[in-house]
């Protein structure tokens, strides 16, 4: 190091090291009845359904990029062990390869779940996912289909993912019939989730929020178990407004309610989506024609998100029981940013401004 | 069996004689490093002492296995593959019934009796002669062009024009666009109009199937030349040879992409000329002459079932009709380029010939065999049209498997609406 270089980090060093907070604080699920439980992150969960699948069902294979390994979340880690290469591998770089074999493998009567490292690159799968997947048995009157066929992705912000590492995608995919797409809130969920999509006879999308994979932690069954697709969770009964969210949201949105309640002395109902295709219009509209009020929240831009498909529907269906219009308090409509993290999300400062502008509607 | 190994050993014969192999050190004077050699990962290669840049000359051509000349003649004894009159005959009547059935449909449906048809002219060769070469439990996955697949493995007229018809008795329920086949009971694989879509389905079809207990059969992928350049060929062919999948990848060459030439489409050696850089065993064969495509599907099957290891297969042919009846052709290509292969170097000239020379044609039962397709075809489009479509609640069947409730909810609000609005419906050609 020559004195010139010294010279600059000595500017280096005075800086202050940077921290990095968490946009929300986890809320686990209540625990659960069953009595062999375990406690496990939500990779460990995700890796314990897969290991369940697995064993199950000797038809199963699990590919993508780097699973072999254990996957750079660590969410295969010890399957191909356990399983053979031949079971658990890697395919090359190449998403649209990796749904188009993953329709071929369904399609030939084995299961396929297929993992894309990231949301962000399920793009150049979209034409397998929409046009092939998503309408197999349809387009062949019910001979052939794909239905063995799971896909997993990892979403959503992580707190420096910028542009490709934190998109929610799930929207894109909710305009597709013949698709099912799912986002788990924590490991209990998550588990139950994939092996309800795994066995399910429809192509489904598992996306995983990724900020979760480690933060979040439960107790989770043991033995084997699904979460129903299409059936949304109250997580917290309320009477005065509705918060819907899925995926980290849900987490911000039960914090909201607890500083909506001590703040505001609002009584929230906090429900989580959990299923965005088909999603459970009649758990919403109950708890809107209860509240009268409602925010739906989600990590993805605004426009065309899936709250608009939620505030259209509620609208439609509850016109005459609302008492202020709904509210979107969502990602703005722009790319997801790098260091503007903290001003793109929907933290649960917005989401309290928006309680109060609906409550005092 | 035997005539078989004998197609393979001359077809190595003919390989050695091309030579196909870089002629990399045609120009270089090269000094050997001695005690040093290349360990990188990427690549096992020699380390050179100048600098080596390949230029696509530098590549000789892969050859067209060929074994009919246009006269019909055999001009390798070693590679007849022997095949008895019963089953030349069936090669002949099949290429001739598919033939004929797209000549009538192509009509109607310039008549509008149909809404859109593809002919397969020109490549009927290539359909019979693969088709042959295979097992019935072999899976087929398609493109759009390869009907004589079918019409070999004994999907009848009737299903071909109920599909067109997309009436109740179409199994696809009348969902696509015609010439969009399945068949289950046929392994074949319902076609779908996004191109080369298949090809990465085939590869995993491929490699789910080798894993059954004693697997017995293998995956056909079919597709143009134009369709190898999507990124899904790419991909198909890249997971198919790392994944080491049995599946014979077959690509119809046939010079044109609608209007677009295979010379716009790429500047390689053909689609086969990709074979060997994704380490992919590779063969090219005349696809007009459907001997050679038999011998060299054989060659295909017994590889892929033999190394489980992919294979492809380019079979050159032209495209004698229009792409589809939404394209007149003689728009960018002239007519009598098109009559060459309409009559000299046509698939079903070429084994009329070896026919002849066999004694084995007979030239009033086939004009006999000609005017009873054409029957059948003419009375089968009367009774198809006047079939009924499916019931119009097909519409929201098989988008899963089974109705959910948001589909339950707007199928009744049709339901409703066509009870209100029943004259202006199509409703009495649907099922009750």
């Amino acid at each position: 190091m020559n004195r010139h270089s010294r010279y600059l980090f000595s500017f280096v060093k005075t800086s202050k090291s940077v921290i990095r907070t968490s946009h929300f604080t986890y809320y686990p699920d209540p625990p659960t009845p069953a009595q062999n439980k375990q406690k496990m992150n939500m990779f460990q969960a995700i890796n314990n359904a897969m290991d369940i699948a697995l064993g199950e069902d000797a038809t199963a294979l699990l590919f993508g990029e780097d699973v072999g390994f254990g996957g750079v979340f660590r969410c295969s880690i010890n399957l191909r062990d356990k399983y053979g290469k031949d079971r658990v591998f890697n395919t090359p770089l190449c998403e649209q390869g990796i749904a188009g074999f993953a329709i071929g493998v369904a399609n030939a009567g084995a299961t396929a779940i297929a993992e894309i490292q990231f949301a962000d690159y399920i793009f150049p799968a979209f034409d397998q996912i929409i046009n092939e997947a998503a309408k197999f048995r349809y387009r062949s009157g019910g001979i052939f289909d794909c239905g063995s066929l799971t896909i997993r992705a990892p979403c959503g912000a992580v707190g420096h993912g910028a542009l490709y590492h934190s998109q929610s995608p799930e929207a894109y995919f909710a305009h597709t019939p013949g698709l099912k797409v799912v986002v788990p809130r924590g490991p209990i969920k998550a588990k139950g989730l994939l092996l309800a999509c795994v066995r399910d006879p429809n192509p489904c999308l598992v996306f995983e929020p990724k900020v979760l994979y480690r933060a979040a932690v439960e107790e989770v069954p043991a033995d084997a178990y699904v979460s129903e697709i299409g059936k949304a969770d109250v997580l917290r009964k309320g009477k005065d407004i509705t918060l819907i969210g899925w995926g980290t949201q849900v987490h911000v949105l039960l914090e909201v309610a607890e500083l909506a309640k001590k703040d505001l002395k609002v009584d929230c109902e906090v429900i989580d989506l959990v299923s965005i295709l088909p999603w459970d219009k009649d758990a919403i509209c109950k708890s809107v024609k209860k509240t009268g009020r409602v925010i739906v929240s989600h990590e993805a831009p605004l426009t065309q998100g899936f709250g608009s498909e939620i505030s259209a529907s509620i609208q439609e269906h509850c016109f005459l029981y609302l008492e202020a219009p709904v509210k979107r308090v969502t990602g703005w409509d722009t790319p997801f940013p790098h260091v503007f993290e903290p001003f793109y999300l929907p933290n649960k400062y917005r989401c309290l401004s928006a309680i109060k502008e609906v409550i005092n509607y | 069996m035997l005539s078989i190994s004998r197609s393979a050993k001359s077809i190595q014969n003919v390989l050695e004689r091309f030579k196909i192999k870089l002629n990399l050190v045609r120009n270089c004077r090269m000094v050997a490093f001695a005690g040093h050699t290349s360990v990188f990962p990427g690549a096992k290669a020699a380390f050179v002492s100048q600098p080596v840049f390949v230029l696509p000359k530098d590549i000789e051509s892969i050859p067209i296995y060929r074994v009919l000349d246009r006269d019909g003649k055999i001009q390798d004894l070693t590679q007849d593959p022997n095949l008895s009159k019963e089953t030349v005959q069936k090669m002949f009547r099949d290429m001739i019934l598919l033939n004929t059935m797209d000549k009538i449909l192509y009509e109607s449906q310039r008549q509008g009796r149909i809404s859109f048809y593809m002919t397969n002219f020109g490549e009927e060769a290539s359909h019979i002669g693969s088709a042959a070469a295979l097992e019935i439990r072999d899976v087929i996955y398609g493109q759009y062009r390869e009907a004589g697949v079918l019409v070999w493995r004994g999907f009848t007229i009737e299903q071909f024009i109920d599909q067109c018809y997309g009436n109740e008795a179409d199994v696809g329920k009348g969902k696509q666009m015609p010439v969009h086949y399945g068949s289950k009971d046929l392994n074949f694989v319902t076609i779908s109009s996004p191109l080369a879509t298949q090809m990465p389905q085939a590869v995993g079809a491929a490699y789910a199937m080798k894993r059954r207990k004693n697997n017995d059969a293998c995956v056909v992928c079919y597709f143009g030349e134009g369709a190898a350049s999507e990124g899904d060929a790419h991909a198909a062919f890249n997971f198919a040879a790392t994944l080491d999948c049995p599946v014979i990848l077959f690509c119809r060459n046939n010079g044109f992409a609608i209007s677009t030439p295979a010379h716009e489409q790429y500047k390689g050696d053909g689609i086969a000329g990709r074979g060997p850089g994704y380490g992919i065993a590779t063969i090219r064969v005349d696809g007009t002459d459907v001997f050679a495509v038999y011998n060299a599907m054989k060659l295909c099957r017994e590889y892929v079932m033999k190394e489980s290891k992919p294979a492809v297969l380019e079979a050159m042919a032209y495209r004698v009709g229009h792409h589809s009846t939404s394209d007149d052709s003689t728009a960018y290509r002239s007519s009598a380029e098109i009559e060459v292969w309409n009559s000299v170097e046509h698939p079903i000239s070429k084994l009329k010939n070896y026919m002849v020379k066999r004694d084995w044609f007979n030239e009033a039962e086939e004009n006999d065999f000609v005017k009873d397709i054409r029957k059948k075809v003419l009375k089968q489009i009367s009774i198809s049209e006047k079939k009924l479509k499916p019931n119009w609640k097909e519409l929201f069947t098989d988008v899963y498997n089974d109705v959910p409730l948001h589909l339950q909810e707007q199928m009744n609000e049709l339901k409703q609406n066509i009870e209100e609005n029943k004259s202006y419906y199509p409703v009495k050609n649907f099922k009750a």
